[in-house]
């Protein structure tokens, strides 16, 4: 068994007919991750035991030929809480939890017979561009092990680059899929805001969190988030829809199509390398029958700011829970409430950490509320308008995922504010609520670059369709780490 | 620029303490973030409203029935210390005050 050789569609026939089992692929999973991982660092906590009952149970009952997903390993971020499993979003503060529920998406992957082999690394509670904010390993990029993965959802983008698994999620607050999918290659998808459900994620910024895939192909992703979506009720800002194939129009042609390309998206501080691919994207889509044209995304300059207010005043009340009370690390010999509390917080969470909780309530202080945190909410509101303008004449936003190419572990983790600007391309998505993806669009000195499709609110289908039609065009899925066949 | 003193105000307000050479740090790279941020008070937002959230909808309702919830030994897995089926934690009172 190869990931790079195969897709879900391939396994879910050959489980059909026979070919392999569950149980088979579970191992070779396992085997993989042994074999690679001790290089790559991907992974916090393996689910071995549990997995491989879980798959020969599903060897037993036998793989439906409807049940697209059963019996196919599937990694997890590690903010997203699984039953039984330790969670710890990377973070000394939660180090020894086990969660005593599954969160929503982790109760719907398993309702499709999918396997959960282990949990991914990443930056601690999803703050951080690099996965080098965890407070336990540093994830290496799978192209090359000097360079980061990107983050937060790191460890699952390199773990399916790797070819340790073929599918993983992640979350998305600012770009935590697209960015890491970006840097090592691979597609990664976040929905529309109120898409998926946020059961069971822990919290960031709530009105921006997302859930989402990473995977080596476009048709893996639609598979895998068509087992994720749908309205929940523990999670009230999940819509509730009509059930929708996201996936219904891949492989139809994109003739016709409109897609925007803004100028903002190739400015300044956006590589040479990476403007030339999204250049040459613009060109096949053209080639195709689409038409591009540049547009403007006036506010684009503010998301960063916008963005670091937000999430940082959503982290500091979300992060308030971590208290040292009813789990999670408590400080040793502590002697009042109060220093509970206090060095409980301290000791528990990362310096990164501690710089968002420390500007969000900053930003929500009395005297401060209104310069910061409510200034930042209404260009927000301007950064949406921005997107409804242009998606009045164009079904697509296309751009680059990222200014740069994955760069060096260690070049940027000391410089908060350089590492920030790394999310400017990504960002507003997130404000704006809309569902994107980011998916191989070449290479620049032999590293992958990310091409970021953006979509209306709910047209994830749209998304896949070009996503599909530039994947189909191209050989870069074929072209995997160490030997580009 | 935001001064040594008002971190250590936040700091309080978050519940976290600082050594006096992290604080120096954090103010440091606080004040080059709030620099940063400072660019939004360029953009005109008279009568622009606030985005919290994009959901459009409003007072989502379920039927108020009564369901089975997660056994009190469970809720108790990841409590760091307990006593007599209790959450333990350190004295709330200050004896001194007494």
């Amino acid at each position: 068994m190869d990931y790079y050789k195969t897709d879900i569609e391939q396994l879910h026939s050959d489980l059909v007919a026979g070919k392999t089992t569950s149980a088979d692929l579970t191992d070779a999973t396992f085997k993989a991750i042994a074999a690679k991982d001790d290089d790559v660092q991907a992974f916090l906590a393996l689910n071995e035991e549990t997995a491989t009952k879980d798959a020969q149970d599903q060897d037993a009952q036998g793989i439906a030929a409807d049940a697209t997903l059963a019996g196919i390993p599937v990694a997890i971020k590690d903010n997203i809480v699984t039953k039984d499993l330790t969670t710890t979003a990377a973070s000394k503060m939660l180090a020894n939890f086990v969660p005593i529920y599954d969160a929503t998406v982790i109760e719907r992957l398993r309702q499709a017979g999918m396997i959960v082999v282990g949990k991914t690394n990443m930056d601690e509670f999803a703050m951080g561009s690099s996965t080098e904010n965890s407070a336990f390993k540093t994830t290496k990029n799978a192209w090359d092990h000097t360079k980061v993965p990107g983050g937060s959802s790191g460890g699952s983008a390199a773990a399916v680059a790797s070819g340790e698994v073929l599918v993983a999620l992640g979350s998305d607050t600012g770009g935590s899929i697209r960015q890491p999918a970006a840097f090592n290659g691979i597609v990664g998808f976040k929905p529309t805001y109120g898409r998926v459900s946020r059961w069971g994620l822990i919290a960031f910024g709530s009105s921006l969190d997302a859930i989402g895939t990473l995977t080596r192909s476009v048709r893996d992703s639609a598979h895998v988030m068509n087992a994720i979506v749908g309205a929940d009720e523990r999670d009230t800002t999940t819509v509730p829809r009509a059930q929708e194939d996201l996936g219904a129009k891949i492989g139809q042609s994109i003739k016709g199509m409109k897609i925007a390309l803004p100028k903002e998206y190739l400015g300044e501080g956006v590589d040479a390398g990476v403007r030339e691919r999204i250049e040459a994207a613009a060109e096949q889509f053209r080639a195709m029958g689409a038409t591009v044209e540049t547009v403007s995304l006036p506010h684009t300059q503010y998301a960063v700011p916008t963005y670091y207010i937000i999430a940082s005043s959503e982290a500091s009340s979300n992060l308030q829970r971590f208290d040292g009370i009813r789990y999670g690390f408590r400080a040793k010999d502590v002697q009042s409430l109060e220093s509970v509390y206090v060095r409980s917080r301290s000791e528990g969470f990362g310096d990164e950490v501690k710089r968002r909780i420390m500007l969000g309530t900053f930003s929500l202080s009395a005297g401060f509320y209104d310069a910061y945190f409510k200034k930042a909410a209404q260009v927000r509101t301007l950064i949406s308008r921005d997107f409804e303008d242009v998606f009045k004449d164009y079904d697509l936003v296309m751009g680059p995922t990222t200014p740069t190419p994955a760069f060096e572990v260690g070049s940027k983790v000391t410089d908060p504010l350089t590492m920030y600007m790394n999310d400017i391309l990504t960002i507003p998505v997130n404000l704006a609520g809309l569902p994107a993806a980011s998916i191989n669009g070449g290479f620049v000195d032999g590293m992958p670059i990310g091409l970021q499709l953006i979509g209306k609110a709910f047209d994830e289908a749209t998304i896949y369709q070009a996503a599909a039609a530039f994947e189909d065009a191209n050989d870069y899925k074929d072209q995997t780490p160490g030997g580009q066949n | 620029m935001i001064t040594k003193e008002s971190v250590a105000h936040v700091a309080g307000l978050a519940k976290l303490q600082f050594t006096d050479e992290e604080l120096q740090h954090f103010t440091g790279q606080l004040d080059e973030i709030l620099n940063m941020v400072d660019q939004l008070s360029e953009v005109d937002t008279e009568d622009v409203p606030v985005t919290t959230q994009n959901v459009v909808l409003e007072n989502v309702l379920r039927a108020d029935e009564a369901t089975m919830v997660t056994p009190r030994a469970e809720l108790m897995r990841n409590v760091p210390t307990e006593k007599d089926g209790l959450i333990q934690v350190p004295a709330i009172i200050d004896k001194e005050e007494d």
